[in-house]
């Protein structure tokens, strides 16, 4: 289909004007005071937006509007919700209103360029006269202050502890931001929520910052959170680090802090209030809010090596072993536990609240305990399983040789629902957007609903699909046994197609708007996800089947040369190869500076990722085909020696 | 009616009954509601509505009496299988003084770089094809600045050029270059960012730590490359794909202009000017106005939307 852009546009535009005369008639003497209370007008369910986002329900109001629960009604079949998040823009005078839609579009266009688990995805924004809309995933789960309030004591120091982790994350990568650092400059417990997996998302993001900045007089951020700089109007890395002290302060002692004096926490020693908190993390804590900005952590990287140093004494990692015992050495490292199935393991790993779930050859589905291996359940499906589970809402989802995908109770190991194919599943489950996207030796790509566990479409390719469909802007891109790769969209409809010379059985990765695969004709493969254009292709010495994994400018790739190459994704120049003794058929991971992968050859191999440089590497007594998990600085990795290994990362 | 019909012209340019036609074409028009709704819902509209606009300037400056330096700026879209695809190709060739026909060499670098390039595409730009090529962008480059290098060799053997060539598709920029001609990223909030790295001797010298950027600047051979178009046996192009900046501008020029203006000044001729017509005006003007020792070449692109 080849339709002008311009002419979509169009009609995207006219459409919206029909929909501002239709929803906002009285705009123009919209101008009331945005401090006020109630918000001027806010949408009533029921209200469509651009002919697509159905108005649920308020689920927050905001210093300049309100944020919506809403329904995509692109996905009929589905409910697929957004959160929509309105900015009314109130201002008087013409100049000053056309500043504020253009700062609200730059942070738009800004935070579609982040990807990071803990910030949410944009999908839309539009503007409706004095109305701005954002679309963001919507989040399923609490906001961090609801969590503090609605416990009724002291929440437990792990649960804090693994959120701050979590937070000095996402602040690093936002920090570390190029080209210009962002500042998140207004964390406090309401900006932090907590989603079904218990991990934290930032919400509110810099929105607040660029729509106050043309407004005069206004501190940025929030008063009791932010440090004393910031009040000056500065806004620096460290000022996050201080404020996320004060999110965390509020969330240990239960004392909001707007209710206090600004810079008083010294005046409200931690544990006097909660004896319970260990004083390693309050020691933490308090230099993250020290009144000089050059006394606190220097980074959010370094504030987390400390936190982590307080997971590790107060025994909040203790399930992961003692860390002075697995001392790196090149040689003899020792596994944490080891967990022996009845039959090869070719799978990958997938880890889910402190319970690590595998597949095996032997037809099992595994659930242990990531800490200490111990065996809590398995389930048996009739076919061997050699992909990666997928978990999402309290359940596992796992592809069989039995042409079936599994979905099972990830706490008891019973099954929910199954749903069939007519053909082996060696596929990973990818699960987006109410959809489980999963191929099938069956020569199609399957969507299938969520909820009903229905078919929601399948599309038809060449050969059969082995590698793990990937999704991104819309679009699920997947290759087949041919060669043939597809971007199709979610209505099942092909957007483009490309063609490798042989099979394509390596996932794809995408960072930016590229993708990344490898394939068996011996090639990886850059292309443009919008056009499947071919942006650079590099030749490995033989086949590989292993999915790339990107990391700044480097996109690495194992091949069954034995090699594990390092690229650089700009210019496709090699910057180093390291040699294993046997084919590389899983795919690398990084974690921190470390490169982990596997080789036929039996050895799981860490090097230093820059250089290839090897660190350690640990022998099992079978190939190793699946890709190894890190998490909380453990290495999971399962061999065809029938065993499942936990090893200091 | 007429209001917003102007509007909108401003917005899309004069693309509105062309982009009917288009359609007509390919969907056998007219489109009922619903299939509107298909395409529109199709489209993200913050990825889509892209359009690429270039323009340019040279000048043979106020000190020489021969132009050695060559320029090509191709702008069109092309149409694909994924829709109307920006397409640019936007070449600086500066040849080298003191040596034998410089001007041809430019000439004949961007001819060849061009003629390859558009050859290659020639049948997505003039025909409709469904299928991707399957050689990737860095290897048209490659292989055209391989060609160019040979035919160089064979039209004015002795002779050396820069080259900085870059080609746009959809939002993706690859570039080729060799020399010390340059590209640009120049950003509206005033930051510059140069994308490519000199082939010079001045510059390898910065880099090793032997000279410091002042020094550079006075630097007595700083018109020597070490790595040149023409010259050499082998010869090995930085060759690299990056995205589109945006919003932004890509700058390619010769080192007549950014080697006498500062950046400071190249930014404002650039981001004061009301179009990109007028910014390459004001650039030549500010490299003849700082005496125009060198001839002058600037290309600039920017995507909009």
């Amino acid at each position: 289909m080849v339709v002008k852009q311009s002419s979509a546009n169009y009609n995207l535009l006219t459409r919206r004007s029909e929909l501002e005369t239709r929803i906002f008639p009285e705009l123009s003497d919209d101008r009331g005071d945005d401090q006020g209370s109630p918000p001027p007008r806010q949408l009533q369910a029921g209200v469509t937006l651009a002919k697509r986002y159905a108005i649920q329900e308020v689920i927050g109001v905001g210093g300049m509007g309100s944020v919506y629960r809403a329904r995509d009604m692109h996905f009929p079949s589905v409910t697929k919700l957004v959160a929509v998040k309105e900015m009314i823009n109130s201002a008087p005078d013409p100049l000053v209103r056309e500043t504020i839609v253009q700062n609200f579009e730059r942070e738009a266009n800004l935070l579609a360029t982040l990807q990071h688990p803990s910030i949410p995805r944009i999908s839309d924004y539009f503007t409706v006269e004095s109305r701005s809309y954002l679309v963001l995933e919507f989040i399923h789960g609490k906001d961090m202050e609801a969590i503090i309030n609605d416990t009724g004591g002291f929440l437990p120091e792990d649960q804090v502890l693994s959120w701050a982790i979590e937070l000095c994350d996402v602040l690093n990568y936002l920090h570390k931001h190029k080209p210009d650092p962002i500042i998140f400059r207004d964390m406090k417990p309401s900006n932090v929520m907590i989603n079904h997996n218990g991990d934290v998302i930032l919400v509110d993001f810099g929105i607040a910052k660029t729509f106050q900045s043309g407004i005069k007089g206004t501190m940025i951020g929030t008063e009791g959170y932010s440090p004393p700089e910031q009040y000056r109007g500065e806004a620096t890395p460290s000022a996050d680090i201080y404020a996320m002290g004060a999110t965390i302060h509020h969330a240990l002692t239960r004392r909001d802090p707007r209710l206090e004096p600004p810079f008083s926490f010294s005046e409200r020693p931690i544990r006097r209030i909660n004896s319970a908190v260990s004083p390693e993390l309050e020691t933490v804590v308090n230099m993250a809010l020290e009144y000089n900005p050059e006394s606190r952590f220097r980074t959010a990287a370094d504030m987390k090596q400390a936190l982590m140093g307080v997971a590790r004494k107060t025994g909040a990692l203790v399930r992961m072993g003692n860390p002075q015992t697995g001392t790196i050495q090149a040689s003899g490292i020792k596994p944490l536990w080891s967990f022996k199935c009845e039959d090869e393991i070719r799978g990958t790993p997938a880890l889910f609240q402190g319970t690590l779930y595998i597949g095996s050859y032997d037809n099992n589905l595994y659930a242990l305990g990531a800490g200490d291996g111990k065996f809590q359940w398995k389930y048996p499906t009739d076919g061997g399983i050699v992909s990666r589970p997928a978990l999402f809402e309290g359940n596992v989802y796992i592809g069989s040789e039995d042409k079936r995908l599994h979905v099972v109770s990830a706490r008891s190991g019973k099954v929910v629902w199954t749903y069939f194919t007519n053909g082996p599943i060696r596929s990973s489950p990818r699960i987006a957007e109410g959809h489980i996207f999963v191929g099938s030796d069956d020569y199609h790509i399957h969507a299938v609903n969520i909820n009903s566990g229905r078919m929601a479409w399948r599309f038809e390719t060449a050969d059969a699909v082995r590698s793990t469909p990937f999704v991104t802007n819309d679009l699920v891109y997947v290759g087949c046994e041919t060669g043939d790769y597809y971007a199709v969209d979610f209505r099942g409809e092909l957007k483009w197609r490309f063609r490798a010379k042989r099979a394509i059985t390596s996932s794809t990765i995408g960072a930016g708007q590229v993708l990344y695969f490898s394939s068996v004709d011996g090639t990886l493969y850059s292309l443009d996800s919008r056009n499947g254009w071919v942006i650079w292709r590099f030749r490995l010495g033989k086949a590989s089947i292993s999915t790339p994994c990107v990391v700044d400018d480097f996109v690495f790739v194992g091949a069954a040369d034995g090699f594990i190459y390092a690229v650089e994704a700009k210019s496709s120049k090699e910057l180093w190869r390291f040699r294993t003794e046997h084919q590389v058929n899983g795919s690398p991971v990084v974690y921190k500076d470390s490169l982990y992968c596997g080789s036929v050859d039996g050895n799981l191999y860490c090097l230093e990722y820059r250089t290839g440089r090897l660190r350690w590497k640990f022998g099992t007594q079978g190939a190793i085909t699946g890709t190894p998990l890190v998490y909380d600085d453990i290495v999971y990795i399962g061999s065809t020696d029938h065993q499942v290994y936990a090893l200091l990362a | 009616m007429n209001k917003l019909s102007r509007w909108l012209s401003q917005l899309f340019g004069n693309n509105q009954s062309s982009s009917a036609t288009t359609q007509e074409i390919a969907n056998t028009a007219p489109l009922s509601e619903q299939q509107i709704q298909s395409i529109v819902s199709n489209q993200n509209p913050r990825f889509d509505l892209q359009q690429l606009i270039s323009a340019c300037g040279q000048s043979v400056g106020k000190q020489r009496d021969l132009n050695e330096d060559s320029l090509l700026a191709i702008t069109t879209t092309m149409a694909g299988n994924s829709g109307n695809l920006p397409f640019g190709l936007y070449i600086v060739a500066d040849g080298m003084g003191g040596h034998q026909f410089g001007e041809v060499a430019s000439n004949a670098a961007i001819r060849t770089v061009a003629g390859y390039v558009l050859r290659k595409f020639h049948p997505y730009l003039f025909h409709v094809k469904t299928d991707t090529m399957e050689e990737s962008f860095q290897e048209i480059m490659q292989a055209a600045v391989t060609d160019a290098q040979r035919a160089i060799q064979r039209e004015a053997p002795g002779s050396g050029t820069t080259l900085t060539a870059a080609l746009v598709i959809g939002q993706q920029i690859t570039v080729a270059h060799v020399g010390d001609s340059r590209a640009y990223f120049i950003y509206p909030d005033g930051r510059i960012e140069p994308i490519t790295r000199d082939h010079s001797l001045v510059k390898r010298l910065e880099e090793l730590g032997h000279i410091t950027p002042d020094e550079a600047a006075n630097y007595p051979h700083r018109n020597v490359l070490y790595r040149a178009l023409g010259q050499g046996e082998i010869l090995d192009p930085d060759i690299f794909t990056i995205g589109f900046p945006q919003p932004g501008y890509l700058m390619i020029c010769s080192d007549g202009l950014w080697g006498v203006v500062a950046e400071q000044d190249l930014i404002r001729s650039i981001v004061d000017a009301p179009n990109l017509q007028r910014a390459c005006q004001n650039l030549v003007s500010a490299a003849n106005t700082a005496g125009g020792p060198d001839n002058i070449s600037v290309v600039l692109a920017q995507l909009i939307g």
